[in-house]
């Protein structure tokens, strides 16, 4: 019963007055529901968080069981200076920086990618649009062993670079640019062109202007991917000098030596900026999210 | 007066030849950057890939061994790996347990938030959150909140059934040291992760249904159950097409929560593919082998993403 009275849209709120009462009385079970859900969603990383202020490691092995999970019984930063003091402050600045670069970097070769192919007549140009709708089926996983043999073979292992230019081009992103553009209005380009406006000012002045909602859709979901990147940087990054967080976080969890309480405020660490850039950007980020609906 | 006409118009056809040529090199010179890129680090590798699952190249070359190609043989080797075939079943019994659950919650939390209610946006922030946490911090937290005897879902499990659900009682509940134990919390922690991801998706499609669609089914004394089973369901068949799809092929790619978590164990049980893709190509160097497995992976995702299309058409098209 729940379910398809629910699934009416939105704007159908207006309730008839018979139907009234039964929904008083559906309302707090709605809510029970919602907040049941909502506390499955939200404890673990309540309890990340505050079990990472608990300086007392046998505490936080007693207390992680426990209702004391969810309500601090301390407030210490301890467990963050102590994993501070393991260069965790390395892994953050490897992960910052390769993830602002890949999509820097990507935001301005895929858009550019896609506006040659969207208002550009070009010989081959249907070929490239065939190769990169084609391209876009081709998983990772499957290329990444040869790829693995040419960076070997390159010399670029443990690098910063081995670790961002791979993932700067990604057929997905320019076919997301590609439908942007292809939507916008040719008028003004046109005009721009008679004013004698060159390619270039127009992609910069205008289309990109146009398109930040898909530039700020790609450039979440590119920054995402490249910051919770494990499987590569796994095979590519040795000593702690590249390595990124996902990877820094494997060594420290699996180091039986370390304390629980570290491993909880390295996980806050690696979590909160990005809750917080969500809880900002939210908009944005349930947008990028939802524009892979068009893969379909 | 045609006079007039003719050199204007030769004018004007080699403006645009002229303009052709300029936007040919415009057009190449916008599109290159990509396509290099893309050139070097998917389309070479994924060449090189079909290629040296043919011969038995090493990731570290032997002078005195020089790659040679060796057929099928790394096909057959890969069949008959103990690994390789766990890792088979376990992403099957994933596929199949994940898929449609994960489907099933998704499209039910996209219901629940897509109703007029207070606090919906709240709910909405709540339940995509996990999406937002990294897949390794996830399964690093969920691998304590799994600890057998001093985790927390086995204390929460022990107090709401008084006792009843303990370790000792059922095997499973010893979480990573179990078999069933162990799939079943790499099939938790995906789902905690995973479907705010798919419900953001139904909510989009929930609200491009047409309302005038549910107005028409109303008037014809359709009940709310009858309301969802045949406006709601048919109008998401696009939406649920793409969700199951991405599901798929997601589950098969399974690797950062169980490299964490168990390894692949215990006794195989957690064994993916991926972790065997990983171990043959990177950890025992046996580029040749890996690179079979690469191809048998990306056949495995072409085949899934087009039988599940065709399958989905032709269900809609008998109903």
């Amino acid at each position: 019963m729940e379910v398809m009275d629910a699934a009416r849209p939105v704007e159908e709120g207006v309730e008839v007055p018979q139907r009234s009462r039964r929904l008083r009385l559906r309302r707090p079970l709605t809510y029970a529901v919602m907040v049941l859900l909502a506390v499955f969603f939200v404890f673990p990383v309540v309890a990340m968080v505050v079990l990472s202020l608990q300086p007392d490691e046998t505490q936080v092995i007693a207390d992680q069981d426990s209702i004391w999970a969810f309500f601090p019984r301390a407030l210490s930063l301890q467990n963050y200076e102590d994993v501070f003091a393991r260069d965790v402050g390395r892994a953050v600045f490897n992960s910052a920086l390769i993830t602002v670069v890949t999509v820097g970097l990507g935001l301005v070769v895929n858009s550019m990618c896609a506006y040659g192919l969207a208002r550009l007549q070009w010989i081959g140009r249907s070929v490239v649009i065939g190769a990169v709708v084609a391209l876009m089926i081709v998983p990772f996983q499957s290329v990444s062993v040869p790829l693995l043999l040419i960076v070997n073979r390159l010399g670029w292992l443990d690098t910063y670079h081995v670790q961002i230019i791979p993932f700067v081009a990604n057929p997905f992103f320019i076919f997301l640019f590609y439908q942007a553009f292809i939507g916008l209005p040719k008028e003004i380009e046109e005009a721009a062109l008679i004013d004698g406006a060159g390619r270039w000012t127009i992609y910069r002045r205008i289309i990109a202007p146009l398109s930040r909602p898909t530039f700020a859709t790609v450039g979440i979901l590119q920054a995402l991917f490249v910051w919770g990147s494990f499987f590569w940087p796994l095979m590519v990054t040795r000593g702690p000098d590249v390595r990124p967080l996902p990877v820094a976080m494997q060594v420290l969890f699996s180091d039986p030596n370390v304390p629980l309480g570290d491993v909880f405020a390295f996980a806050a660490v690696m979590t909160l900026p990005i809750l917080a850039l969500y809880l900002a950007f939210q908009k944005w980020f349930v947008q990028s999210v939802a524009s892979q609906g068009l893969k379909g | 007066m045609a006079t007039a006409i003719e050199p204007m118009s030769r004018d004007r056809l080699s403006d645009r030849r002229r303009r052709r040529g300029r936007e040919l090199l415009q057009g190449w010179g916008f599109a290159a950057p990509a396509i290099v890129l893309l050139a070097v680090f998917l389309v070479l590798p994924f060449i090189l890939a079909i290629y040296s699952s043919f011969t038995d190249q090493r990731l570290v070359p032997n002078p005195n061994l020089p790659t040679k190609w060796v057929g099928l043989r790394n096909y057959r080797r890969l069949f008959a790996d103990e690994g390789f075939r766990s890792g088979l079943i376990f992403n099957g019994i994933f596929v199949f347990v994940v898929v449609p659950l994960q489907t099933a919650f998704a499209l039910g939390l996209a219901v629940l938030v897509n109703q007029k209610l207070r606090f919906r946006n709240a709910f909405r922030t709540i339940y995509f959150a996990p999406v937002a946490v990294t897949m390794v911090v996830v399964a690093v937290m969920w691998t304590s909140f799994f600890n057998p005897s001093a985790g927390l879902v086995n204390t929460v499990l022990d107090t709401i059934s008084f006792g009843f659900l303990t370790p000792e009682r059922f095997g499973f509940l010893n979480w990573a040291l179990d078999r069933h134990g162990a799939r079943a919390a790499i099939i938790i922690l995906s789902i905690w992760q995973g479907v705010g991801f798919q419900m953001v998706i139904y909510l989009a499609g929930l609200q491009s249904i047409p309302g005038s669609l549910y107005e028409a089914a109303r008037i014809d004394g359709a009940n709310p159950w009858q309301q969802f089973r045949h406006v709601t369901i048919p109008q998401l068949r696009n939406t649920t097409i793409f969700v199951v799809l991405s599901t798929t092929i997601l589950a098969f790619a399974l690797f950062d929560q169980v490299e964490i978590m168990t390894q692949g164990g215990p006794q195989d049980a957690t064994q993916t593919m991926i972790l065997r893709l990983i171990t043959f190509g990177f950890r025992q160097g046996q580029v040749g082998m890996g690179s079979a497995l690469g191809v048998f992976y990306f056949v495995l995702v072409v085949v899934v993403a087009f039988t599940q299309r065709r399958l989905l058409r032709e269900e809609r098209a008998v109903a």
